[in-house]
């Protein structure tokens, strides 16, 4: 039998609040010490304990990171969803049960091979204590599949030993669980399987990281010192890990004392709130929410918009509309964050993909927040601000300065003449601004959400409005030249294909699998809006673009249409909103299909 | 409309504070606001109140949210710097601004509709959070810009400009201040100035938030018979049970009064905050009390004016947090960013 090294779908069904997050960590991580790259996915309910759990770990030792239809190996340890369970396993693939109880007849598939191992009786004997034994079953499969899939002992052991450092007590018992699932193994099964993992070389010097951890770090590296938030699923942790890592990198040497400010609000307009009011006097601040927020905190982007105050936000989406699937993924908040509020307003937006352009985005836009006087929103999801993902090591460059933007100094406005807040004196949109407090005669004003002169004066004069709302529309030009550009690959094909964010994920495997077809696409992934010259060039220069995201409306390629002017036609739609996250397959077969349907020449076709 | 810069003349012999400034260098542009409206008066009495003190007038935060009192920061303090926010979201803004320069003297101004309506959420948990500032309602009772609504304060029976009773309880900040654990609770009146300048003198030098509930009489829509807020019926209802006297480090303290009615507290920096008992039986610093008191006077259809409770000893948000002594907002690279050496061991971690 041949065997497969380095390349399956593994699912484990829990129960949620059993305890087996741990357990299930740990297997993700041995593979990526091993040197595996490893893509987790969390897949839960809007609930604390007893509602049915997935933990799916992608092994590919192609690199593969986006979600693959299908599963080469179930664990079932939910009974609720035994059914769906052993359903979900693709014909050739692996069951791997307790039998202590035998499986019921109604649910055994011949299609698929069955590896029992005793695991609740094996443990009768060991654990005297009930609850111990429920919670060393995790470690036991653990065990058992270790030796299974050929996992190397000495990796998950040496995670046992870190793990529970200062708890030496529980060492020993975990070890043995591991064990106690590994000889049987051994000793019963055909172990390894035909599918199984190898040492490899292919994660490099990458870190295996949540985009939500990396947002909270990089605020920090990027000079935020006031955040505010209101706890919301799934941009939390944003603000959590802030705080544990402000608690270590920001405390003051002599006093002992915060060198940050974290308040959790009363709701998400109060946190936006606090974010504009410290912004407006001059500290960084930044929020966290997710899509529900964004519609909260709308009336207040629109202040910060028209009187120009910086501010940076953090939307990791879900679900929606409404409360929608507050634990499932998408990308569906692009429109209503491009525009958030009332009146001609609109915002900066990023798409950060992978752990790590969370962390350099997380300052960038403390940055342009500053350079550009208005809110910055961060686009992440669920799927990378949730789940641990393979990326590049964090990295800081020491030379850097924060861009404070235009902030006049008293010395500075002692030597000034005339200061108008909303003066356009460089011709690039942006004024400058004093913090309060600056000097004793000049520089103060007064910032308001009405129409104003460019002396910040309260104005109802139809010229003056014009003239600050076409001032706000020279910024927005401006902005187009900071953002972060498009990541750009064309060849030679006529098709493109335009992307963002989590979608990116899953996008290299997508084009291995279409090229054999006879399709090759050349690729463009949005980083930043507004867009940048290089977004109208590759669309341009291309006959059709398929534009892929995570929502039903098309919210990107409408994006694309009313502010970027591009044909509707030359734009195809390819959306995913179920709610998991986008995989190759079904970008592959999506492109398949308009191909077919459109009767458009393949290389292949076209060759021959 | 544009707002209107008073004349830079002044009076020579127009009295000179510790500072060197005169009266009119903590004023502001000309109000706006209707000829006799009560905000003004408390906008003067800020300016008074600031001036005595010989605070330096552009190391403030204005703050406010929107209606007629929202507007009020214009028209005082214009080397301060002012935002005039959103509806009932002064406190959120106020807050951010406090935890990014802790130096700054917080002025939040607010009116009943944004305080106890759409605010009200905010209101309650900048109490909680226990904020440095002065917070100030323009309490009239009414909805002045869209032209006489009922308010949330208005009191039950208080009738409209055309007769027509309010059918709802009315909210009472002080009340809900006092419940919530504010650290310094007060009523007054926009009409008796010698009773609001030495509050929000007091207010100002007090650590941790500072709330005046100031009855300020609506001339335009609330100032009729029939109103539990015009200028004739809080004047025959107020009953004054503290007054307050800010006394600056250098006065000589002088007693006047009778011994046992009156109680001098150490403020910041030397000064005295003395407090005058009128009614023998009331506690300032007693919570439970000031709020039944202020709960069963309210029964009787009794304004309870004055400094109705004071903790001298609170703690402000930023004690609370631990937050270094500067400025949040005069840090930089050096303070905030923790550089590629302990990334490397972040990164580590994440292996």
């Amino acid at each position: 039998m041949s065997v497969s090294y380095n390349d399956f779908v593994i699912r484990f069904a829990n129960v949620n609040g059993s305890g087996s997050a741990s357990a299930n960590g740990m297997f993700a991580k041995a593979l990526f010490r091993m040197g595996i790259p490893v893509a987790t996915r969390n897949i839960f309910p809007s609930n604390i304990q007893g509602l049915p759990t997935w933990f799916e770990v992608r092994v590919s030792e192609e690199g593969y990171m986006g979600r693959r239809e299908g599963v080469d190996i179930m664990v079932p340890m939910n009974a609720e969803t035994l059914v769906e369970d052993i359903a979900s396993v693709k014909p050739g693939g692996y069951l791997v049960y307790d039998n202590s109880k035998p499986l019921p007849k109604h649910l055994r598939r011949d299609d698929i091979h069955e590896v029992g191992i005793p695991i609740a009786t094996m443990l009768l004997p060991e654990f005297s204590d009930p609850k111990q034994r429920s919670l060393f079953k995790n470690i036991t499969y653990l065990g058992a599949l270790s030796g299974l899939l050929n996992i190397e002992f000495d990796v998950i052991t040496g995670m046992v030993a870190t793990q529970y450092k200062g708890k030496d007590a529980l060492i020993a018992p975990n070890i043995r669980a591991l064990e106690i699932g590994r000889q049987y193994a051994y000793d019963y099964l055909d172990a390894p399987l035909p599918i199984q993992v190898r040492r490899s070389d292919k994660v490099g010097d990458r870190i295996m990281v949540d985009g939500n951890a990396a947002a909270g770090l990089g605020s920090i590296y990027g000079g935020a010192t006031v955040c505010a938030w209101y706890p919301i699923t799934p941009s939390t942790s944003v603000a959590e890990a802030f705080e544990q890592h402000a608690n270590r990198l920001r405390i003051d040497t002599e006093t002992g004392q915060k060198k940050f400010a974290i308040i959790q609000a009363e709701d998400e307009l109060a946190a936006i709130g606090i974010v504009i009011g410290a912004a407006w006097n001059g500290a960084r601040s930044f929020t966290a929410t997710s899509g529900p927020g964004v519609s909260l905190m709308s009336e207040f982007l629109g202040l910060a918009y028209f009187a120009e105050i910086p501010a940076v936000l953090w939307d990791i989406q879900r679900a929606g509309p409404s409360t929608g699937m507050p634990t499932r993924t998408q990308q569906s908040d692009v429109l209503s964050a491009a525009f958030a509020s009332h009146g001609d307003t609109k915002h900066p937006l990023l798409f950060p993909s992978t752990p790590k352009e969370c962390f350099d985005f997380a300052a960038d836009a403390l940055d342009l927040a500053d350079r550009l006087q208005t809110p910055i929103i961060v686009l992440s999801d669920l799927e990378l601000g949730m789940n641990d993902n393979l990326s590049e090591p964090f990295e800081w460059d020491e030379t850097r300065r924060y861009d404070r933007g235009k902030v006049l100094s008293a010395d500075d406005l002692d030597q000034l003449d005339v200061f108008g807040r909303y003066l356009d004196v460089d011709g690039d949109g942006i004024g400058y601004r004093t913090y309060p407090g600056t000097h004793p005669d000049k520089g103060a004003f007064f910032t308001r959400g009405t129409s104003r002169d460019e002396f910040a004066a309260y104005t109802e004069s139809p010229e003056a409005y014009q003239r600050n709302m076409e001032r706000l529309l020279k910024k927005w030009d401006t902005a187009k030249t900071l953002v972060p550009a498009a990541e750009i690959s064309s060849g030679k094909s006529r098709v493109g294909v335009l992307y963002y964010g989590t979608t990116a994920l899953p996008m290299p495997e997508a084009l291995d699998l279409l090229e054999p077809e006879g399709v090759v696409l050349d690729t463009c992934r949005i980083r930043a809006f507004p867009f940048g010259e290089e977004v109208k060039a590759f669309i341009d220069g291309h006959e059709l673009v398929f534009v892929v995201e995570q929502n039903r409306d098309a919210q990107m390629r409408t994006l694309l249409i009313t502010e970027g002017d591009f044909s509707p036609a030359k734009l195809v739609r390819v959306n995913y909103y179920a709610g998991l996250s986008i995989s190759a397959d079904f970008i592959q077969q999506s492109v398949l299909d308009y191909f077919q349907e459109n009767k458009l020449p393949r290389l292949t076709e076209v060759k021959s | 409309m544009t707002f209107v810069a008073k004349p830079k003349a002044h009076h020579p012999k127009l009295p000179l504070n510790e500072i060197g400034l005169t009266r009119r260098d903590y004023e502001g542009s000309v109000s706006t606001l209707c000829a006799g409206c009560g905000h003004d008066s408390v906008s003067a009495a800020i300016v008074q109140a600031c001036a005595e003190l010989s605070l330096p007038p552009h190391r403030f935060a204005k703050v406010s949210g929107i209606g007629c009192s929202s507007k009020t920061p214009s028209y005082f303090l214009n080397k301060s710097h002012g935002l005039n926010s959103v509806h009932g979201r002064m406190p959120s803004v106020m807050t951010g601004s406090n935890l990014a320069n802790r130096e700054l003297y917080c002025v939040g101004v607010s009116g009943d509709g944004d305080s106890a309506s759409i605010g009200l959420g905010q209101f309650a948990h900048i109490v909680r959070r226990r904020i440095n500032m002065l917070y100030i309602v323009d309490n009239n009772g009414t909805y002045g810009l869209t032209k006489g609504q009922f308010s949330a304060t208005n009191d039950k029976g208080s009738t409209s400009k055309k007769g027509v009773p309010n059918l709802y309880e009315p909210i009472d900040l002080v009340s809900m201040a006092l419940q919530l654990g504010a650290t310094f609770v007060a009523r007054s009146f926009s009409g008796d100035k010698h009773q609001l300048v030495p509050l929000i003198k007091a207010g100002l030098r007090h650590k941790g938030m500072a709330f005046i509930d100031v009855i300020s009489p609506c001339v335009a829509f609330n100032n009729h018979a029939g109103s539990t807020k015009s200028y004739d019926h809080v004047r025959a209802h107020m009953q004054n049970v503290v007054n307050a006297d800010y006394i600056p480090e250098h006065d000589e303290i002088t007693a006047d009064y009778k011994p046992g009615s009156r109680e001098d507290i150490d403020m910041p920096g030397g000064s005295t905050l003395r407090l005058y008992k009128l009614d023998d039986q009331y506690d300032p610093h007693d919570r439970v009390g000031a709020l039944n008191y202020v709960q069963r006077s309210a029964e009787t259809g009794d304004v309870v004016t004055g400094l109705l409770y004071v903790d001298p000893k609170a703690a402000d948000c930023h004690d609370v947090m631990d937050t270094i002594r500067k400025p949040l907002n005069e840090l930089d690279e050096a303070d905030l960013c923790p550089g590629q050496n302990p990334l490397d061991s972040i990164n580590a971690g994440f292996r």
